[in-house]
């Protein structure tokens, strides 16, 4: 902490260094996540590119601006983008590479050098994958489906199966990072049970990650071994079974659905608790219920593949499977009611954002629940219906909690704050663009609209003229924010130490942190979310900081 | 802690007599119960890598938990997929 003996400036960890090479071999966690960021954000662009083709093809029934081919690639490609290069490293490369350390209380993650290493991987990974984007694309769905992947497809699946492959590592060895970090590198009396719940589900997310990723990896060897040397797997023509393919490929791909919505979890429960002002509603059951859709989401991946030839005994029994994961999930939404009851709340931007989150994903987890019912599903598979349901978790569910956290933490991550009218505007236009797109693919697909077409029949064009309009208005909700928190960076660091009042040990250090996050190491006595009653005994006076910084 | 080297030569001539006994039984004809051996000693080889060059055995519980949580997952993949396999119509 600061005195006034000390020298009025300290080197922030951004300051701490100048050069390309202080960022490129930094081992910082804090400038590695902001490296990260910059990688996906150029990612999270093309991904929409992408899906800015999709949705101008589909204002009209007939295919009038691309090929049945180009559009094939179009979906792939935005899938491929937004799937394995934003959202999965998303919030644990940069808000968990940021904060995991921050809120035990650590000076860095456990192995700094793998840490750097992994941004590395990830950018060889996406290296190959912007080769093919630039070269003729691929066409197989994200999926990769054997035997079309492996033995028909015109386009050439294989550099981006193997940058995929490289990106997986990357995944892995962030979780293997987080993993030892959270079990061996806590503060002083941070139990297990006074972790912040964005701890736990950090935790957990890095368990899948490990545990998950390997299996995907195997598939896609299988799948370009088979491409390249013909002997059969996968493709029934070489005594292969195309099934196998599916089943270890949702293996991994079913929980990375929960890589990508535990963490956004685990945001918006801190949000949460800081501006309704009270404790976290049932810690413990919180803990146990991110455990508790970890290990379940593991036992889930057959309803992927009910109609696929699956036997029908296996689908009954995946489909009860998926019906328990509803059970955790379904905890984790009362619970943020229940805290928000009779709080103070204070309707700041980042909370904004968890609202959207709260409501969306809670829509995307029910319309889950027909997708999980064989009967149902029959009638709905591979329809517009199940491109609404998976975006309504992977959009307004995973990207709302991203777009939280970097609401919530900006101020900590560069010691500005964004000019909070033009943030909550776009938090409210990105809420109501995100449904004008996605609600009324719910209807087609009830209708029976397939997906990965790029004509249908005309009465569709109505609500697919709907969602092209919404598509517009999410686009605009995601440039503003682009361009106010780029703006944000030309003021003075002014935000201070802790502009929300947060109990979390991260608030403690100056904003923008030292590059050694502690001056001292932090000793921690009492549970994570004290907000009722006051100030809490973190408090720094935030005067302190803004003296530090003059 | 530092093993013996000698501890790593046992391990290493126990899984060359695996291999070598591996190669014999497959000589053999036994039906069905060729695999049932190949593969339990093929879990046996890989149970003394994994305790003994990988060091499993010389460490803390944490270590023996996550150890095992890889194989737990390793057998929901088997046991789930074969639900499909083995009531295929
Ligand atoms: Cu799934």
């Amino acid at each position: 902490m600061t005195t006034l003996n000390e020298p009025l400036y300290r080197d922030d960890y951004l300051n701490a260094g100048y050069g390309v090479k202080s960022w490129f071999l930094t081992l910082d966690h804090k400038r590695i996540a902001i490296l990260y960021l910059i990688s996906i954000t150029f990612f999270f662009f093309i991904g929409g590119f992408f899906a800015v083709m999709l949705r101008l093809e589909l204002m009209t029934p007939q295919g009038d601006i691309v090929t049945a081919e180009t559009y094939n690639k179009l979906f792939t490609m935005h899938g491929i983008a937004m799937i394995f290069f934003f959202l999965i490293p998303s919030i644990p490369a940069v808000l968990g590479n940021f904060f995991v350390p921050m809120m035990i209380g650590a000076r860095d993650l456990a192995f700094p050098r793998l840490n750097l290493f992994s941004w590395y991987l990830y950018n060889v990974g996406g290296l190959f994958t912007l080769y093919t984007m630039v070269t003729g694309g691929i066409d197989t769905g994200w999926t990769f489906y054997a035997p079309y992947s492996s033995s028909y497809t015109l386009s050439d699946p294989v550099p981006v199966v193997v940058g995929v492959f490289i990106l997986g590592f990357s995944s892995i060895l962030t979780g293997i990072n987080f993993l030892v970090t959270i079990h061996k590198m806590r503060a002083p009396g941070l139990t297990w049970f006074r972790l912040p719940l964005f701890i736990w589900a950090s935790y957990a997310t890095s368990v899948i990650q490990v545990l998950g990723t390997p299996v995907v990896a195997i598939a896609l060897v299988l799948l370009g071994f088979e491409r390249l040397t013909g002997v059969g797997i996968f493709d029934p023509k070489l005594d292969g079974d195309p099934i196998l393919f599916q089943h270890l490929f949702w293996f991994y791909s079913h929980p990375a659905v929960y890589i990508m919505i535990l963490p956004s979890m685990g945001v918006v429960s801190e949000v949460v608790t800081c501006f309704a002002r009270k404790r976290i509603f049932g810690y413990k059951f919180m803990a146990f219920a991110i455990m508790g859709i970890a290990v379940l989401g593991f036992l889930v991946w057959g309803h992927h593949m009910f109609i696929s030839g699956q036997s029908i005994y296996a689908g009954l029994v995946f489909s009860a499977l998926s019906f328990l994961v509803a059970i955790p999930s379904a905890i984790k939404v009362f619970n943020w009611t229940a805290t928000l009851y009779k709080g103070q709340i204070e309707f700041r931007t980042p909370i904004l954002y968890a609202f959207g989150f709260i409501g969306l994903f809670t829509i995307g987890g029910l319309t889950g629940l027909f997708l999980a019912s064989l009967a149902t599903d029959v009638h709905l598979t591979d329809t517009y219906f199940v491109v609404a349901h998976f975006h309504y978790i992977m959009v307004g569910g995973a990207v709302m909690g991203y777009l939280a956290g970097i609401h919530y933490w900006w101020p900590k991550m560069t010691g500005r704050m964004y000019h909070e009218g033009w943030a909550k505007f776009s938090a409210l236009i990105l809420f109501v663009g995100f449904n004008l797109t996605f609600f009324p693919q719910f209807i087609l697909g009830f209708m029976g609209m397939p997906r990965r077409y790029y004509v249908y029949p005309p009465e569709y064009q109505v609500l697919n003229v709907m969602s092209t309009a919404g598509a517009s208005i999410l686009g605009l909700g995601y440039l503003i924010p682009m361009i106010y928190l780029l703006w944000s960076l030309r003021k003075p660091k002014t935000a201070g130490a802790n502009p929300w009042n947060s109990t979390g040990l991260e608030w403690t250090t100056p904003s923008p942190p030292l590059p050694h996050n502690f001056d001292e190491v932090p000793e921690v006595t009492h549970e994570p979310y004290i907000y009722e009653g006051g100030s809490h005994p973190h408090a720094v006076p935030v005067s302190d900081h803004e003296a530090a910084h003059e | 802690m530092i093993v013996p080297k000698k501890i790593y030569y046992r391990v290493a001539l126990a899984l060359l007599v695996l291999f070598i006994l591996t190669i014999a039984v497959a000589f053999v004809h036994l039906g069905p119960f060729n695999v049932y051996i190949a593969v339990t000693i093929a879990v046996i080889k890989a149970t003394l890598v994994v305790l003994y060059f990988m060091h499993v055995r010389y460490h803390t519980r944490l270590t023996w938990i996550f150890a095992s949580a890889g194989f737990l997952w390793l057998i929901i993949l088997f046991v789930l997929t074969l639900a499909d396999y083995a009531t295929r119509s």
